[in-house]
């Protein structure tokens, strides 16, 4: 009875895995490239790109239909020969700078690249500050 | 009827908060003196009352009242009760009512408890705590009333989100809103200090338990939030600088900062204009996050146009509450004296460097985050992701390490490393300096293929850990206070947690396989071979089950049973990863779809050292937890001593 059941629930589980097989992944989806050092090279670009169905997800941890496509075009041009840069161009040039997670240098990010630097200046600017009235108000008592 | 009963309490509610703000505000002018008897009562009554509104909304959801529409929205009969009540925060009025809800019992619970506090400041504290309160209460009766009945009950509910359907998640987002409400008290005391003038010690002692309260539930809700995402996404990656999880990072950020800094004031009488402006800063980036996430602004700027009713509250909100705040900052800065001064080799510089330092990676974080949103008011979609925030919050968390690891050793005021003081300080900080160096040549000669940060990452983590216990060298350790431990514990915890993470991006193993059954594989150090398939049922869900075989290096196999579950209500599948734990690391199992040629698509990861993240986080909550343990254990002494003397006192007077 038990076992019936389970062949019943095994169906019923089946049905929507093979209603997404008619379109079967794409071949390097799920699949790693033989040679170690290419599928390093392509890890690396895929977790920087940025799975365009999804919500914050890149391609390298979506289990997106399109996701899945995009890591075998990855693997396969990789596999091919092409240099990860010039691959995410051709990925911008499809879909735009959303799907890279690394922000390219153009004018419309560069307060995203000036961030960091201003900050630092910030931070220096205060550090001086408080330190050298510190260091006034301590040798003054010394004194 | 409950439903009903519930929203009448909520607006009894919320009319105490007003009157606890209007007496709160008069009690503070000569004339109006009396009215501060009021306050306390009013806070504990409000707090009861919100109390049983969120416990009527919580039955509601447990008996599936399906003429309630946001039950009927999130909720499913055949869900385990378990999830039935997580399901009441799971959504977005709910979730409002549990912040006001926690912020009423907070303050409350302030009313109560805090004596020792200046009784004018403490009363402008718990007006400020009205005010906030208003606005949320305002946001829920208005906005989102999660009382609202539909015109015709439901058949059935609409069911909850299978990915929400997991233990960790039921409790993850109860425990990130008490780390944001505490730190809505620090905001509070903040405003109720500068209101009254009153920035001082006092203040920051009865400030500190609730930032440390704050801090160690923020601690811990982060770290079980990267490992709910760990296991149940399914593709082994832990932190995924998403907005939801910077909106949570960001305050923990800021409480890390205002923590050390009241913890000076507290001690040592200086850093008090920045720790008032640290204690409005940690409140208003737990707003920011909420706003965040509970605007819809997240899935876009356009998403938000559409229905900006909400997001436009929270907006107005965060205006309101940050900008009045920040007025009042500027208005009594200038009264706010700076303490007591210090010279840049001492204690308090080395707080104050990694203050500013924490502020920078929050500010990175901060900007991060929001440039997406302000560029697609552009027209232009960008994203931002891991690329720009490890190296670039790296530029400040690396020195703050390096601090870290030096400023517990230095003396507060003022230290000088000669002498004496060289024996203590400087060479056992040396040694630690040269087994980092160690660790990193190490690293970049002997492994293969390593990017700097993580090794970077790997040699602060191993001198960070040794130098972190070098403040206990040389103490009774017996009578060493807590605190002390909590800080040991603590900055250890980081060390461990970073070493993971850096362990974790240099080492991994991934191994992706079409296995037929009976077949194996190789995934670093481990065998792996599927045995065997089996359909498997749960209470709302059916999944099929693998079963894998594993062993480490020719040990005796251990079985693992990754599943993939399909939910009926709502449809949805969700991959249930397998993970064997071993001292030196973790393997990762998941199963995924079958392919044409009948095998099983599978994914394998070795992930050495990775469970050292979120038992590094641990280890930061609980130090935390003994430095608050040691506060409330030198209270209840400082009590029993007073009765002592009270006692003695009446003895000798009779």
């Amino acid at each position: 009875m038990r076992v019936a059941f389970l062949a019943a629930m095994m169906l019923v589980v089946a049905v929507p895995v093979a209603a997404q097989q008619e379109v079967p992944p794409a071949p390097f989806a799920y699949r790693q490239l033989p040679d170690p050092d290419q599928e390093a090279k392509a890890k690396a670009l895929m977790v920087t790109l940025r799975c365009v169905m999804c919500q914050s997800q890149s391609i390298a941890d979506s289990d997106a239909p399109i996701a899945g496509d995009m890591r075998s075009e990855v693997r396969t041009r990789i596999a091919a020969g092409e240099d990860p840069e010039h691959i995410r161009q051709w990925l911008i040039a499809r879909y735009g700078d959303y799907v890279t997670y690394t922000p390219q240098i153009k004018p419309i990010t560069w307060p995203l690249f000036a961030a960091p630097v201003i900050i630092l200046a910030l931070a220096a600017l205060l550090l001086r500050g408080r330190f050298k009235r510190g260091e006034r108000i301590d040798t003054g008592e010394q004194a | 009827m409950i439903a009903e009963l519930g929203l009448a309490v909520l607006w009894m509610a919320a009319a105490l908060a007003a009157l606890q703000l209007v007496a709160g505000a008069l009690a503070l002018r000569p004339e109006g003196g009396q009215l501060g008897g009021l306050v306390r009562p009013v806070a504990v009554m409000q707090g009861v009352l919100v109390l049983i509104a969120f416990a009527a909304l919580v039955w509601l959801f447990v008996t599936t009242d399906l003429s309630v529409k946001l039950v009927v929205e999130n909720s499913h009969s055949a869900k385990p009760l378990i999830f039935k009540i997580a399901g009441t925060w799971g959504n977005h009025e709910g979730s409002m009512l549990l912040w006001v809800t926690i912020m009423a019992v907070a303050g409350a619970f302030v009313a109560v408890i805090e004596r020792r506090l200046d009784e004018r400041t403490l009363i402008a504290t718990l007006g400020g705590q009205a005010f906030i309160s208003l606005g949320f209460y305002a946001f829920l009766l208005f906005a989102s009333n999660p009382f609202a009945r539909l015109a015709q009950p439901a058949e059935e509910g609409q069911g909850l989100n299978p990915l929400l359907q997991d233990i960790g998640l039921a409790f993850h987002p109860p425990t990130l809103y008490v780390g944001y409400v505490g730190l809505s008290i620090a905001f509070s005391f903040a405003i109720g200090a500068l209101i009254t003038r009153n920035v001082g010690p006092a203040f920051a002692r009865a400030m500190r338990p609730w930032v440390l309260g704050a801090w160690i539930f923020l601690t811990l809700g982060i770290t079980a939030g990267s490992y709910w995402a760990y296991y149940t996404l399914g593709w082994g990656g832990w932190w995924f600088w998403d907005p939801v999880e910077n909106a949570s990072l960001m305050p923990w950020l800021a409480a890390t900062a205002l923590l050390h800094s009241v913890s000076v004031l507290q001690s040592r009488d200086a850093l008090r204009a920045w720790t008032v402006m640290l204690g409005v800063l940690a409140f208003s980036m737990s707003m920011v996050g909420t706003f965040l996430v509970r605007s819809g602004i997240l899935t876009s700027v356009h998403a938000f146009a559409v229905d900006p009713q909400r997001g436009a509250f929270i907006l107005a909100l965060l205006a309101i509450d940050i900008g009045g705040a920040l007025a009042l900052f500027t208005l009594r800065v200038s009264t706010v004296t700076e303490g007591a001064r210090f010279s840049l080799l001492s204690r308090e510089a080395s707080l104050v460097f990694n203050n500013v330092m924490l502020c920078g990676i929050l500010g990175i974080v901060l900007i991060g985050t929001l440039y997406p949103l302000m560029t697609e008011a552009y027209g232009v979609k960008v994203s931002v992701g891991p690329p720009y925030f490890n190296p670039v919050s790296a530029i400040f968390a690396f020195p703050m390490l390096v601090v870290m690891a030096i400023g517990p050793l230095l003396r507060w005021r003022r230290d000088r490393l000669t002498g004496d003081r060289a024996a203590r300080v400087t060479w056992p900080l040396a040694v630690c300096a040269a087994l980092a160096l160690a660790v990193f040549v190490g690293v970049e000669t002997l492994a293969h293929h390593i990017t700097l940060l993580p090794a970077l990452g790997l040699a602060l983590a191993s001198g960070l850990f040794p130098a972190s216990f070098l403040p206990l060298v040389g103490r009774n350790l017996r009578r060493t206070p807590l605190p002390v431990w909590g800080m040991v514990v603590a900055h250890a915890g980081i060390a461990v947690s970073l070493f993971g993470m850096a362990s974790e991006s240099a080492f991994s193993v991934e191994r992706l396989a079409a296995l037929t059954i009976g077949e194996s594989r190789d995934v670093g150090p481990w065998q792996v071979r599927l045995d065997g398939m089996m359909p498997v049922a749960g209470p709302n869900w059916t999944a099929l089950q693998a079963s894998v075989s594993t062993r480490y290096a020719g040990a005796a196999p251990t079985v693992l049973h990754p599943m993939a579950e399909t939910f009926t209500n709502p449809p949805g599948t969700r991959n249930e990863s397998a993970l064997q734990t071993r001292w030196n690391g973790q393997l990762y199992v998941v199963l995924g779809e079958q392919a044409q040629d009948g095998r099983w698509q599978m994914r394998f990861w070795w992930k050495p050292f990775v469970p050292l993240i979120w038992a590094g986080g641990a280890m930061v909550g609980l130090g935390g937890l003994l430095a608050l343990l040691g506060r409330v254990m030198s209270d209840l002494r400082r009590l029993i001593a007073k009765d002592k003397i009270a006692y003695r006192r009446t003895r000798q007077g009779r």
